[in-house]
């Protein structure tokens, strides 16, 4: 097997993301890179535009360690949990800066990613129309349909510096298998100038070409190769292991302060050098739990003559 | 009637609402209670739908999230978040949607995004997520919501996703593709909406509930239908089926 693109994240994070990119950590819900993200704060990238349809914890935690001016997204919550409380500290009160937000519907958010994706001026969308949310953010404006008159929502593409995908499988080049929720992921990879991919497995190129249907990027879109397993840990991958949903409620308790959300950054993510290390301060119990019984879909024949 | 908690009786309610063969998108808690309560007894082949791209979800427990593996275990379809807001709620193909938020007004209007100014929020919430979208797009909205003053407001503080807007005139110039909210059901009431005017009135009283009480919780005098009825309590089976959805109380407390 050709090593290809195989790198380390430290590599990756240290040779794509500079001070003041715009990034895209993509997945929704599903597959949120958490290993990239802790390399970015490891590195003390700054002044950076975060863009998620979910900041999520992964987010919070960027904005706790000061690395975000600007955050991108449509829904600022810890789903069932409640607030996430890095994200309006810095909000509310500049707590450890200032940040300033760029807010849309979800269709709003994956429509600028599906447009910087394809290439389109824009995109119009059914949506928008009747809410506030176009009088507080001037990137959403209306355009008159040529064809009917009618007034449309429009929104921007979005062409992030670097996206960064999780994924189940892929070859030391980045041709990616997906599967279970597929997010954005698709369109993050195609509307990123770079494009960084962390795999739970790394296979040989004839394990990709059994099955086509299954690769949402191809390798001529990726930049960086990383092979690194439980990479998304407190998220979740599909057939993997499972959403550590414990910890998305503790992460409410770690956060009610500055200071407790930092000494958990301190032991997490500054105190370990890695994924691997990261991944070793994880009980053998907390694993086990996480870790779903298989459940294989049927086969497939591809065959032609 | 069988004894029940105003959760318990909100989402048996709710519940009602659906049909068979409905396509429902679906947010986690008591909407997905109400979905799946649905499904266990008149609507068995409800189509659930998660903004997260699973469609037809079977999920063997309950999900913390619109996106938990559950969804996908034995789903249907699923696809990518582009797709699921561009075919399934724009295209038009979506029944009935729940929504929840911090404020509703007269009009169904709804806030989930800040209480305060926009700008220097006095509390800022999550924001519209896929609301806005589901608000725009589905057929009949539905909001299941304790009825609290600080929940029920003449007009929202910020308008994350459209109800009639400040009536059905204006809300017909803006040509979205749904219907609208439909009913709001609470612990004392279900509240439809006027088929002229949009306004928000009480169509419906729980069991032992007056009119008089659901004044004193609603801070403007809201309208009464000509068609006042009483809810029909939930029956033994309703409860029964409920709880066993939800054994550890999570959400029926």
């Amino acid at each position: 097997m050709s090593t290809g693109k195989l790198t380390t994240m430290r590599e990756a994070v240290s040779r794509y993301v500079k001070d003041g990119d715009e990034i895209y950590l993509a997945g929704f819900t599903h597959m949120i890179p958490f290993a990239a993200g802790h390399e970015i704060i490891r590195q003390k990238r700054k002044d950076l535009t975060l863009c998620r349809a979910t900041p999520d914890i992964i987010y919070d935690q960027m904005i706790a360690a000061g690395c975000c001016k600007k955050l991108m997204f449509s829904y600022a919550g810890n789903p069932g949990v409640g607030s996430l409380r890095c994200f309006r500290r810095a909000l509310e009160k500049g707590i450890p800066n200032k940040i300033e937000i760029d807010e849309y519907s979800h269709f709003g958010l994956s429509g600028r990613l599906f447009a910087g994706a394809t290439n389109m001026h824009f995109l119009p969308m059914r949506t928008n129309r009747g809410s506030d949310l176009p009088q507080q953010n001037p990137n959403i404006k209306t355009v008159r349909d040529p064809y009917t008159g009618d007034e449309v929502s429009v929104v921007p593409p979005l062409k992030p510096d670097v996206a960064v995908v999780h994924v189940q499988r892929c070859d030391s080049n980045g041709n990616s298998h997906i599967w279970g929720i597929i997010g954005e992921q698709k369109d993050a990879a195609f509307a990123a100038k770079k494009v960084i991919i962390s795999a739970e497995e790394i296979v040989d190129e004839s394990v990709i070409r059994s099955d086509p249907n299954r690769t949402l990027i191809p390798d001529f879109i990726v930049h960086s190769v990383v092979h690194e397993p439980w990479a998304c840990h407190p998220s979740y991958v599909q057939g993997y292991y499972d959403r550590d949903n414990e910890f998305y409620m503790q992460w409410d308790e770690i956060t009610k302060e500055h200071d407790t959300t930092m000494k958990y950054m301190d032991e997490w993510v500054f105190g370990v050098e890695n994924r691997q290390q990261y991944m070793k301060k994880i009980q053998q119990d907390k694993i086990n739990k996480l870790t779903p019984k298989a459940c294989m879909s049927a086969p497939v024949s591809y065959g032609s003559v | 009637m069988s004894e029940c908690t105003p959760s318990e009786l909100m989402v048996a309610v709710a519940a009602r609402e659906l049909k068979d063969h409905d396509t429902v998108l679906v947010g986690v808690g008591i909407p997905n209670l109400a979905a799946n309560l649905a499904k266990k007894l008149q609507a068995p082949n409800l189509v659930m739908v998660y903004e997260s791209g699973a469609v037809g979800s079977n999920p063997s427990r309950m999900p913390l999230s619109i996106g938990d593996p559950c969804l996908v275990t034995g789903a249907k379809s699923v696809c990518s978040m582009y797709e699921q807001f561009a075919y399934y709620l724009q295209g038009g193909r979506i029944d009935v949607g729940f929504l929840g938020g911090a404020q509703i007004d007269k009009y169904g209007n709804i806030n989930s995004t800040v209480i305060g100014s926009y700008k220097a929020p006095k509390v800022r919430l999550p924001g519209s997520g896929g609301a806005c979208d589901i608000a725009s797009n589905v057929k009949k909205i539905i909001v299941i919501t304790p009825h609290e003053k600080r929940r029920f407001v003449e007009r929202v503080d910020f308008l994350t996703s459209p109800g009639f807007v400040d009536g059905k005139e204006k809300w017909k110039q803006l040509k979205l593709i749904g219907g609208g909210p439909y009913a709001v059901i609470t612990n004392l009431c279900t509240m439809k909406f006027d088929d002229v005017t949009g306004e928000m009135m009480v169509t419906s009283l729980h069991p032992g509930v007056t009119i008089e009480k659901v004044w004193e919780n609603t801070p403007w005098k809201v309208k009464v239908s000509a068609n006042l009825e009483q809810t029909p309590p939930p029956t033994e089976k309703e409860i029964s089926a409920l709880r066993a959805l939800d054994p550890n109380k999570t959400y029926l407390g």
